[in-house]
């Protein structure tokens, strides 16, 4: 609100007094143009924790596949572990897993032969990104699906041929191993007077 | 063969008191009864873990009776292995004695 300038007498002189508008500001910044504060923080990249080295057996803790051992193919540079069953093994697919979910076992499975192709294809952010919903949320069409029974996901080809293609290798060398592949399909479960604490995994 | 096997990816605790002094208690923070654990020590290595109280009400909530309140281990408590706890929302007094999930997660092995 801009109240008008009033006029004061002072003796003989007249003073305008300017509107609370008007007034001279008291304070001006140094800089005409404000810049912002320059981080002093550094991005490192993600460094797993030492026993996760490729083609260590690891424990899944918690999610779907939880108390299943599982062969570590890989780190991605997510920050996460590309995992897998093997497939055959115990039914665990090519999956993501987070590093604090999991408890890395001194077992190894050797993993020289793995075709690199695929697995850097399925290294790739995209490859496991969720599919857009097709049809929106008001939309007619999925109003009247609503009663029907969710359509199974089909596996896509192409998901289950890179499968395939990793697992070729980790399957011959699991063989070679004797238990190796009765351990892997086999769940990992507490039992009464375990101490995880006390225990080397 | 897998349904006969444990499935427990858990350790047992039991709740034991909400920590106090002799005569006031703070029930923001739980103490906790790990199995086997003994001392500081051997506690430590659950910091950070994450905890389950599982319990069953009457009303049936989006599909199941099961509830659960999500705490974490937060330091040890005392000399023999005890261990405090905080949880989301303060875990009710009749929960004393009742038995109380450490996950093995967020895991540093």
């Amino acid at each position: 609100m801009s109240t008008e300038n009033k006029t004061k007498k002072f003796g003989k002189q007249e003073r305008v007094i300017p509107s609370s508008t008007d007034k001279a500001l008291k304070y001006y910044p140094a800089e005409d143009v404000a810049q912002p504060r320059k981080s002093r923080k550094t991005q490192h990249p993600y460094k797993p924790r030492a026993s996760l080295q490729p083609g260590a057996v690891l424990i899944l803790l918690a999610g779907r596949f939880r108390g299943k051992r599982v062969v570590l193919l890989k780190v991605l540079p997510q920050g996460v572990l590309l995992v897998t069953g093997p497939f055959k093994i115990n039914g665990v697919p090519l999956r993501r897993v987070n590093a604090r979910y999991v408890i890395a076992t001194r077992t190894t499975v050797p993993v020289e032969g793995l075709d690199s192709k695929t697995l850097d294809k399925v290294s790739d952010e995209k490859y496991f990104a969720r599919d857009k919903k097709s049809d929106k949320k008001g939309s007619e069409e999925g109003f009247f699906k609503q009663g029907e029974k969710p359509e199974k996901k089909q596996v896509s080809s192409d998901r289950a041929d890179d499968q395939k293609s990793i697992d070729k290798a980790l399957l011959s060398s699991i063989k070679k191993e004797q238990f190796l592949q009765s351990y892997l399909s086999s769940s990992f479960s507490l039992r009464s007077g375990d101490r995880p604490h006390e225990m080397v995994f | 063969m897998p349904s006969e096997q444990g499935h427990r990816l858990y350790v047992k605790g039991k709740h034991l008191s909400y920590q106090r002094g002799k005569r006031n208690t703070n029930p923001n923070t739980s103490l906790i009864k790990i199995e086997g654990v003994d001392d500081p020590k051997a506690a430590t290595f659950y910091n950070g873990k994450r905890i389950a109280y599982v319990y069953r009400g009457k009303k049936e909530i989006r599909g199941t009776k099961i509830r659960v309140i999500w705490g974490k281990v937060t330091r040890p408590h005392g000399n023999s292995g005890v261990v405090r706890a905080q949880f989301k929302h303060n875990l009710p007094p009749k929960s004393f004695g009742a038995m109380v999930r450490v996950m093995l997660y967020p895991s540093a092995i």
